[in-house]
Parts: structure tokens; sequence; C-alpha cells
């Protein structure tokens, strides 16, 4: 029980310096590594939380696919430092001022709603198992399952199309 | 156990590190990365409150979440290539093309 607590607070700060340091890294590689650290500890929570499956959907789609993309696209465009040129100075602190007031809303919620928030059972033996995904997935979510096949198809294709050099008039730009 | 009101309060933090991100970055690959973390927060609730009502209809969606997720991803950094390749940069106070 004790230990459940520690490893949740210990990965909690984890996580939130890891976004933090995605956010505040002058190169845009170090991010993207910060970033992949952060859905690690995440894919952690999930497995805590009683789902394995969406753990490891986590590491291979999140911190596998589509941060390898990330990093692909920042070292081909050379874009890991953008130099800082002079800005609006009351951007910064206006953003700072309204990410605070988010944060209020939430703990504001949080404390007020707690009724709802109870603590957690311990879970059925076979809660979150890819069998019971699987068979949830394709009895009762068959049709939007399907329909992700085709967005995923849309989207592979409107990339290639989007990055694919264009022949006749390639040179002339 | 853990209460649900720590993961909330967990993911509340993400999300708003993630907001702060896409309001004080001008690297248009830093805002798309913390909108990915935005969405990863909102991930971890939804699987934190699946487990609290024990329903596995949450687990489900997050996995729907993550299948659109790829998806955006692949068309955002392809439309980012695109712009790079034609303006040079990706600072995203550049591309005001389009204002009146």
């Amino acid at each position: 029980m004790n230990g459940e607590l520690i490893l949740f607070f210990v990965l909690a700060i984890v996580a939130i310096s890891a976004a933090l340091g995605m956010l505040f890294s002058r190169n845009a590689v170090y991010s993207a590594l910060f970033l992949i650290l952060n859905f690690a500890t995440v894919a952690v929570f999930f497995l805590l939380l009683g789902a394995p499956f969406i753990a490891m959907a986590q590491v291979t789609v999140y911190a596998g696919a589509i941060m390898v993309l990330f990093l692909f696209v920042i070292m081909l465009l050379g874009a890991e430092q953008i130099q800082h040129q002079a800005r609006r100075g009351w951007q910064r602190p206006l953003a700072m001022l309204l990410t605070l007031v988010l944060l209020a809303e939430s703990a504001y919620l949080i404390f007020t709603r707690s009724d709802v928030l109870t603590v957690l059972q311990p879970a059925a033996a076979d809660y979150g198992s890819p069998q019971s995904i699987g068979m949830l997935l394709f009895s009762e979510y068959l049709l939007p399952f399907e329909v992700t096949s085709i967005l995923l198809l849309a989207a592979m294709v409107g990339a290639i199309v989007l990055v694919k050099e264009d022949k006749k008039s390639g040179g002339q730009k | 156990m853990i209460p649900v009101s720590y993961y909330f309060a967990l993911s509340a933090i993400l999300f708003s590190l993630g907001a702060l991100g896409v309001l004080i970055r001008r690297n248009a690959i830093i805002i798309f990365m913390s909108v990915e973390l935005m969405l990863n927060a909102a991930n971890l609730l939804f699987v934190a409150f699946a487990r609290a009502n024990d329903a596995l209809s949450g687990q489900v969606f997050v996995f729907f979440v993550i299948a659109v997720a790829a998806a955006e991803v692949a068309v955002g950094l392809a439309l980012i290539v695109v712009i790079f390749r034609n303006r040079q940069s990706i600072d995203i106070d550049e591309m005001s093309n389009l204002k009146g």
C-alpha cells in the first residue's frame, strides 16, 4: 500500500520535471527526449491503473513511432536551435497568468467535487487484459475501429502527397 | 491504494504545462510536442476514471485517441516539412501571410 504511494509520487515528480524540461530546453532534440521520458512514466502510470494493453500501446506507438518521427523531422530540417528574436514582452507573463488560472480551476474542481473522487479499489483479475479489451473493441466498438483504419490510411496518403516533390514545377521555386 | 484525485491533480498539472508550452514557445515542432503532452494528460485521466468506475470503455477510448494522435502527427509533421521547404523557417511568428 505505502510502497505504491511512494512509487506514485516519485513517478509524478519525474513526469512533471520531464514536462518542464521539454518546455524550457533550448535544443529541440532535448525537448523530444524529455517528452519520451514523460511518455514512459505515463506508461508506468497506466500499468499502476490496471491498463497493461494501453501501457504497451503507449510505449510502442507514442514513445516508439511518434517520437522517432519527431526526432527524424527535427534532424532532417536541422531545426534544433531556433534563434530567439525580439518578441512582444506582454505575451509571456500573460501566458503564465492564464496557465495559473487553468491550474486554479482544476484545483477548485478537485477540492469541491471530492465526493465523487473515490479511493481506487483493487480491480478484478482480468480487468484491462488484452483479451477483454479486444472483445470490447471487436464487438461494441467495431465500427469506430474500422473507421480508425480508414483515418490512418487517409493520414498516410495525405502525408505522402504533401511531402512529395512536384516533378513539373520542382526546379523553379 | 491511491485516490483518483491524485491522478486528477497530476493530469491537470501536465495539461497546464502543455498549454503553457503552446502559448510561450515559437518553434512549431515544440508547440506540436506540447499538444501531444496535453493529449497524454487527457489519456491519463481517462484511464484513471475508467478504473474508478470499473468501466473498460475508457481504455478503449484511449486506444482511439492514440490512433488519432498518430494520424495527426503524420499529417502535421508533413505540413511542417513543406512549410520549412518554402520558407526556410518554422518560427510561427513568420507564418503571417494570411494576416489581413
